[in-house]
């Protein structure tokens, strides 16, 4: 299905306002989604007939500084047999980045986020396991954050190189 | 600091920075808690299993990951593309020209010079991926064997690998972390008489295979130990983001080279092979491994191939430039990108997020097969032995350097 043929699928069945907007400049084209509306979202795109992602590729989580506030997941879904590619965007408060998770969805989904949480700090709601994953259980602070500062020693070791 | 004692050990230290997800507590009587890594040779590098047994069983395994990591998504949103590449060569280190494929290409698909990219280029790139990819399958192989008590496959595997390794020390001058592809070309032609030698190996390679396949794929102890075990249904396994040869071991014929169709390859003739469980079921261990041997067969077509193209109307000139399309600034324009392509291991995608106003990625985020591929790993291997758990461990198939990024 083409993009826009894929949105307007989107909006007939879920509401016409239930997309916040659409990026056509990303590649593959992305649907932005309030984070309220993405797990009603998520399990549309995954059940219904003529969409049917079967598989989540990549969680990206990504934030955009101190100046602007927010903080971003971003999902790469494609489907398999329709060979078709989708990006979906949620845009987050950067004070209190929180949302909702997909594993239920997509089983894939549960290291992706863990690793969102770890190196971002964003809370998924209805994660099964959420911990760490890359980084020791006791490291401060998430080192992808735009303004992160590493701590001076860690266990007595120095953390500068 | 040349004698300062470093690190204090402290028994305490042990709950707080990696802590068990089990503790003695939690557990039911018979239960108990096996630690396998992170220095254990069949964990293929750095990972931690924790692995709660109830006797011989495996009743749930954590992995603990995290030992090699780097920071290569920091480090990448404090350099140039261009200097970032030789960080995507220490992700997956056993296909470090594959990872620089679809890191090259995804810039070059940002800067819009996608298309014009020299066909010498793109074939010299899908040469050198190829044989990158047989130097890992050969290394899946060797080591599963390995795992599994089949030592003679290994150093089989392990001696022709070699030869890989100085054929590709010869074009770039190093052995496992390459920087060979560059964004918008390479950085130097094949060295004269390349394509010859590259010929040579080729023709002696198969039938290596041929007896490579012999003494392990039709052992009786290989056939025993992996037909059955660790069986992956398809569904699961496209649920969980499993792609490369453990997806096609399911069954499923889904290969990025032929779905997505980039670079060279819809002009390339070879085939997508699949697990048909014929000696057990599809999707157990025995597939997934033969799986990766029929690639190798495939890859051997790939590069023949693209050598018959190399040496006839793509031959080299005196005038070919290599570098001709390396943009001087890589500076692509606002946009987000997603680009990924297969590696020996799976899905390899690159997530990009230019500005516009600098040369650095704003934010790169590396999906990594072997990552996706890992996380499955409970799954498969619940319920069964322990001495199980190793030849499914095994059969994933995993470099911890992407793992772990």
């Amino acid at each position: 299905m083409e993009f826009a043929a894929l949105t307007d699928h989107i909006k007939a069945k879920l509401g016409e306002d239930f997309l916040e907007g659409i990026d056509e400049q990303c590649s593959p084209k992305a649907i932005v989604v309030r984070p309220e509306n993405l797990p009603e979202l998520m399990d549309f795109l995954h059940a219904d007939h003529q969409c049917y992602f079967d598989s989540l590729s990549c969680i990206t989580g990504l934030d955009n500084g101190v100046e602007k506030g927010t903080m971003e997941v971003i999902y790469q879904l494609y489907s398999i047999p329709y060979n078709h590619h989708l990006t979906v965007k949620v845009s987050l408060g950067r004070a209190e980045p929180v949302i909702d998770s997909v594993t239920s969805v997509w089983k894939a989904a549960d290291w992706h986020e863990r690793e969102a949480f770890d190196l971002l700090g964003i809370h998924f709601n209805n994660h099964p396991d959420l911990r760490r994953i890359l980084l020791p259980a006791d490291w401060e602070g998430h080192p992808l954050r735009k303004d992160y500062q590493h701590q001076e020693y860690y266990r007595g070791i120095k953390v500068e190189y | 600091m040349a004698n300062e004692v470093q690190y204090i050990f402290n028994r305490q230290n042990l709950n707080k920075s990696e802590p068990q997800k089990y503790r003695e507590e939690d557990l039911r009587k018979e239960e108990m808690v096996i630690n396998i890594g992170p220095q254990h040779p069949s964990t293929h590098g750095v990972l931690r299993l924790e692995v709660i047994a109830s006797g011989e069983e495996v009743v749930e395994v954590v992995p603990h990951l995290g030992y090699l990591h780097r920071c290569f998504e920091k480090h990448a949103e404090n350099l140039p593309f261009n200097q970032t590449l030789p960080f995507v060569d220490r992700m997956d280190y056993l296909a470090a020209m594959n990872s620089e494929h679809a890191f090259a290409m995804g810039v070059e698909r940002m800067m819009g010079i996608e298309d014009k990219i020299p066909k010498r280029v793109e074939y010299i790139r899908v040469v050198v991926a190829e044989l990158n990819r047989l130097a890992s399958h050969f290394v899946a192989l060797g080591s599963y064997g390995m795992d599994i008590g089949a030592v003679t496959a290994f150093f089989w595997m392990v001696r022709d690998r070699e030869h890989i390794l100085r054929l590709l020390e010869w074009a770039s001058g190093a052995r496992m972390l390459y920087n060979y592809i560059w964004v918008g070309g390479l950085f130097y032609d094949l060295p004269v008489g390349f394509e010859e030698r590259c010929k040579e190996f080729v023709a002696y390679l198969k039938p290596k295979l041929k007896e490579f396949e012999q003494v392990v794929m039709e052992n009786k102890i290989f056939v025993d130990r992996t037909a059955n075990v660790g069986v992956l249904p398809l569904d699961l396994a496209i649920n969980y983001g499993i792609t490369g040869p453990m997806l096609r071991g399911s069954g499923l014929k889904y290969d990025l080279r032929r779905a997505d169709g980039y670079s060279v390859y819809p002009e390339l003739d070879f085939e997508v092979p699949v697990g048909k469980g014929e000696v057990g079921q599809p999707g157990d261990c025995w597939d997934r491994t033969w799986v990766r041997v029929r690639e190798c067969y495939e890859s051997i077509r790939i590069i023949e191939q693209s050598l018959e193209r190399l040496t006839g109307d793509l031959k080299r000139t005196r005038d070919f430039d290599p570098r001709e399309m390396v943009p001087k600034k890589i500076r692509p324009k606002a946009q987000d990108l997603y680009v990924r392509a297969e590696n020996p291991k799976g899905e390899t995608g690159f997530f990009f997020r230019a500005d516009g106003r600098s040369d650095i990625p704003f934010r790169c985020k590396a999906r990594g097969a072997s990552f996706t591929n890992l996380s499955i790993i409970n799954e498969l291997a619940k319920g069964s032995l322990i001495a199980d758990l190793i030849a499914i461990f095994g059969s994933i198939d995993i470099v911890l350097g992407e793992v772990d990024r």
